[in-house]
């Protein structure tokens, strides 16, 4: 289960520490698509911590974070789960090699909801 | 020349088994000054101080090297069997050859070398000490207690207890502090006003106490004993001696709208005002920036009904100087901010609160009398949300927020549950925690209570944001052991506000050259064995200024305080260090360097009238130091340019001498 | 012609102070953990109470290497004291290093009193790194020479 490898890539990669947790669950209290993900910000920083990366990488709950960086505005102990997430979902992609966002498909993923934000850095993450 | 006398000491075989302690007492027999030299098991033995004091008497010694452990063990032991004699105990230098010689060389001749030369080194100084007496200073027979609050006022009725008049400073219009404004008092639930008024009411009565409400500390000069303490009297605009607190002014007042402190803002005094019934002094005070006639000189409305004409709009600060023996700090704490925690929403809607506010809604003597109403709408709140940790334990780069735990919250939340519970079994009450921190007398068994009991419901996660929407607090925060969010509407959000040290503590430690640490809170001596008093010698802490601590703590801490200003003030004269800085006033050209270097403010500095070669005189600045107040630490003898400060015990010319004989 | 093959023993001073590193050292030979004999020990009240003239004095008298050991930053048992003296040396080894004394020689250490170990470390390390560096002569004072 422990990937000690990983794990560090991951914390490179983030710059965070997991250690400063303090597992006072503010991180998923903020999330505004909790109820969308399987694992929560909170069990992130958790898993990260303990090595058991894998299921995180298989997990849609990767995608579902909206990197809206409330989880890493309101965290008292400054870990900053979203940058965790960001490293894990790069740790993938990066596995992959795949590309997943092509500029033509942009324009029909369009919504007046969606921030511009949003759209800029998905593009930036799942594209080569 | 000095006439020395060597004593090498065998430590039975700690120090014998590896140095050669009769080599070592032949060698330095041979070192200039040497005129007796010898060697025994145990020095430190009554035998041992024997060969000493008869060697004294003997040879007519001026000066004693024992080469022995290391003099933090018995340069004492040594120094009384000296003085015991009539040597002067400065005259006495340690050559440690155990700790730093026989202990870790094995080898014997290397540890013999080494031991000699330690040995030289030590004659070598000793030559070059000078008899020194300790000064001794008088000691002012009276106390200073800075604040009024719970700390403040037992540590004042303890020192009065013991004789010793005290006086005490509250910046406020009345002492009290911040219990004076709780509601009840955890574990018990006994109404704070109830134990606490007693004890200001007893503080005013007492014949030794003297309060200076509505006054602050100016300046302090002077030091351990001695202390010049300058106090400002702030202008109430209302004579002291003639106001009888009838209240009749604050009544007539047509200024109304005066937010009130004591109600954390939630409702309105008038300009003049007595902060509430049990005030101590019970005297009104004019809130100038409010007053009509201060502000347009038209009204006057109070000295018109004023029955003892008490009413003076004329009133000028004014300024007392005392001498005080010991200055006790006891300046509390305040909540801190939450209006940065945006996610809380406390700036968007009046129903999210303080807990001091809560406490205040809870109160008999609060704004809605002690029945809960929701600031907003004054109707009963059904889903009341509690918030812990705001502020408190965050990580050093969070800005909004304190390193530390504020220690008090758990409880005081536990406590809030309770009583909602209590008197309203309708609400429902969340309380979100990250921990329950109840390490004290009754506290966990009175925090189950409130579960198991009360059924107040503790979620084991945070609250994540709260937003006001249609007269509701719409709160989303996480239950980390079901692993869900929670969105709960709620009628009312109370936040467990960090505490922090009131803004006026790091002015106050700058005059009082006290030290603090990163958060501003008071440093103790020592954390563990002088836990209530400040490094600067003289300068007491009692409550929070120290650090977080609830009224149980404050008032042991407070007590504590008081015993160790009474031993303090119970001396007739302090006896100094010897071993302190003194500037050669032929030398010091006045330049203020070490004065800048001087951690305890000891140097000042005096013009001098000099006879100059020409048989004139010129008046010149000189450093001059305190020797009660100089606690020997030689910062100043480096800075000085010219050479002019040296330090007793530890000499310029002994280091260099004792450099001289290690680099032989 | 035939070189002696003398074995190097280096002078070093060691200036401590009171409160933390003298009983850091004390602490060292309580627990009997070794370091070269070399090491001479001076006490002064405080890490500042070290006058940049002591070290240059040692070193015109032949010292190989001078160490000062204090408290922790933040531990001084006069609260500034051994800012002072870290402030001070870090201008002096400079300026001794512009004089041809090696950076080596000279060291500011933090010792508390309950780090015996760390005491017996540092000097072990630094009498190394003297050894490595040989003899002082830089500075030494010729008038002093005895032979």
């Amino acid at each position: 289960m422990e990937n000690t490898n990983l794990k560090e890539r991951i914390l490179e990669i983030s710059g965070v520490n997991p250690r400063k947790c303090m597992k006072c669950g503010k991180c998923s209290a903020t999330c505004p698509n909790y109820d969308e993900m399987e694992y929560h910000p909170h069990q992130f920083v958790d898993m990260v911590e303990k090595g058991n990366i894998e299921p995180l990488m298989a997990s849609e709950s990767l995608w579902t974070c909206l990197s809206c960086f409330a989880c890493v505005e309101r965290c008292p102990r400054s870990v900053e789960p979203a940058k965790l997430i960001e490293a894990v979902r790069l740790a993938v992609i990066r596995a992959q090699g795949g590309n997943h966002l092509k500029p033509q498909d942009i324009p029909d993923k369009l919504d007046d909801e969606l921030p511009q934000q949003a759209i800029v850095s998905a593009f930036r993450k799942y594209s080569k | 020349m000095q006439r020395i006398g060597v004593f090498v000491c065998w430590c039975g075989s700690n120090i014998a088994g590896t140095v050669d302690v009769k080599q070592v007492a032949e060698m330095l027999k041979h070192e200039p000054g040497v005129v007796f030299s010898t060697d025994y098991q145990y020095m430190c033995s009554e035998s041992g101080q024997n060969l000493i004091k008869d060697a004294i008497k003997e040879y007519d010694l001026t000066g004693v090297v024992v080469c022995s452990c290391s003099p933090r063990m018995h340069e004492n032991t040594f120094r009384k069997a000296a003085a015991s004699v009539g040597l002067n105990p400065y005259m006495v230098e340690i050559a440690n050859i155990r700790e730093q010689c026989s202990w870790i060389h094995k080898d014997m001749p290397v540890g013999t070398a080494k031991a000699v030369i330690l040995g030289r080194a030590a004659v070598a100084k000793v030559h070059l000490n000078a008899p020194l007496t300790a000064g001794e200073s008088p000691v002012a027979k009276r106390a200073l207690v800075i604040g009024g609050g719970i700390a403040g006022i037992q540590t004042a009725l303890d020192i009065a207890e013991a004789g010793f008049p005290v006086d005490i400073v509250e910046k406020s219009p009345t002492i009290g502090g911040k219990m004076a404004q709780l509601d009840k008092t955890f574990p018990t639930l006994d109404c704070a006003a109830c134990i606490l008024t007693p004890k200001m009411v007893e503080a005013a009565q007492q014949e030794k106490i003297n309060i200076y409400a509505y006054s602050e500390v100016d300046s302090v000069k002077g030091f351990v004993g001695n202390f010049d303490v300058t106090i400002r009297r702030k202008a109430r605009f209302v004579k002291e001696d003639l106001c009888t607190g009838c209240g009749l002014c604050t009544e007539k007042c047509p200024m109304k709208k005066v937010p009130n402190e004591f109600n954390c803002g939630m409702d309105n005094r008038s300009a003049i005002y007595i902060p509430f019934a049990q005030a101590v002094p019970k005297v009104a005070t004019i809130d100038a920036s409010y007053c009509i006639k201060k502000k347009t000189g038209k009204c006057g409305l109070c000295s018109t009904v004023c029955g003892v004409g008490a009413i003076d709009y004329d009133q000028k600060d004014e300024f007392i100087e005392q001498k005080y023996g010991a200055i006790v700090v006891a300046t509390g704490f305040e909540p801190i901010s939450v209006e940065k925690f945006d996610e809380f929403a406390y700036s968007q809607s009046p129903d999210v609160v303080t807990s001091l506010e809560y406490e205040r809604l809870m109160n008999a003597a609060g704004p809605t009398s002690g029945t809960l109403l929701r600031p907003s709408d004054k109707q009963h709140p059904h889903t009341i949300v509690f918030v812990q940790c705001v502020g408190s334990r965050c990580d050093a780069k969070n800005e909004k927020g304190k390193q530390y735990c504020s220690k008090v919250c758990c409880m005081y939340t536990a406590k809030h549950a309770m009583l909602t519970r209590e008197k309203y079994p309708d609400t429902d009450v969340y309380v979100f925690y990250i921990d329950v921190r109840t390490p004290g007398k009754n506290f966990d068994e009175f925090y189950r209570r409130a579960v198991e009991d009360y059924g107040v419901h503790y979620i084991k996660g945070m609250v994540g944001k709260v937003v006001p929407e249609n007269g509701k607090l719409k709160v989303q925060a996480s239950d980390l052991l079901a692993n869900e969010q929670l969105h709960i509407d709620a009628d009312m959000v109370v936040l467990a506000a960090a505490i922090e040290p009131d803004k006026s503590a790091r002015p106050l430690a700058t005059m009082l050259t006290a030290s603090m640490d990163t958060n501003d809170f008071f440093t103790e001596a020592h954390p563990k064995l002088r836990p209530v008093e400040s490094p600067t010698a003289g300068v007491f802490l009692s409550g929070m200024c120290q650090g977080p601590k609830d009224i149980p703590d404050t008032v042991s801490q407070a007590s504590a305080c008081a015993a160790k200003v009474i031993g303090l003030l119970s001396k007739d004269k302090l006896t100094g260090n010897p071993c302190v800085a003194h500037s050669d006033e032929l030398l010091c050209n006045g330049c203020s360097s070490c004065e800048k270097v001087c951690p305890y403010g000891a140097i000042t500095y005096a013009d001098k009238e000099f006879r100059m070669p020409d048989r004139t005189t010129a008046v010149r600045r000189v450093a001059q130091v305190n020797p009660a107040v100089c606690q020997g630490c030689g910062a100043c003898t480096v800075a000085c340019p010219s050479g002019a400060m040296d330090l007793y015990g530890f000499s310029n010319q002994q280091i260099m001498a004792e450099v001289d004989a290690i680099c032989k | 012609m035939q070189v002696e093959n003398k074995e190097f023993k280096p002078l070093i001073v060691a200036f401590c102070c009171n409160w933390c590193s003298y009983a850091g050292a004390d602490l060292a030979g309580t627990n009997r953990l070794n370091y070269p004999a070399d090491v001479k020990i001076i006490r002064v009240p405080c890490s500042c109470r070290v006058n940049p003239l002591f070290i240059l004095r040692a070193f015109q008298r032949g010292a190989d290497g001078v160490i000062i050991c204090g408290c922790h930053p933040g531990d001084c048992h006069y609260t500034t004291g051994n800012y002072y003296a870290r402030r001070r040396m870090t201008l002096l080894f400079s300026m001794l290093d512009y004089l041809g004394i090696e950076k080596g020689r000279t060291r500011v250490e933090w010792v508390s009193a309950a780090e015996g170990q760390k005491f017996a470390e540092t000097m072990n390390s630094f009498v190394e790194t003297i050894r490595s560096l040989g003899e002082n002569k830089r500075l030494e004072d010729l008038r002093c020479k005895t032979e």
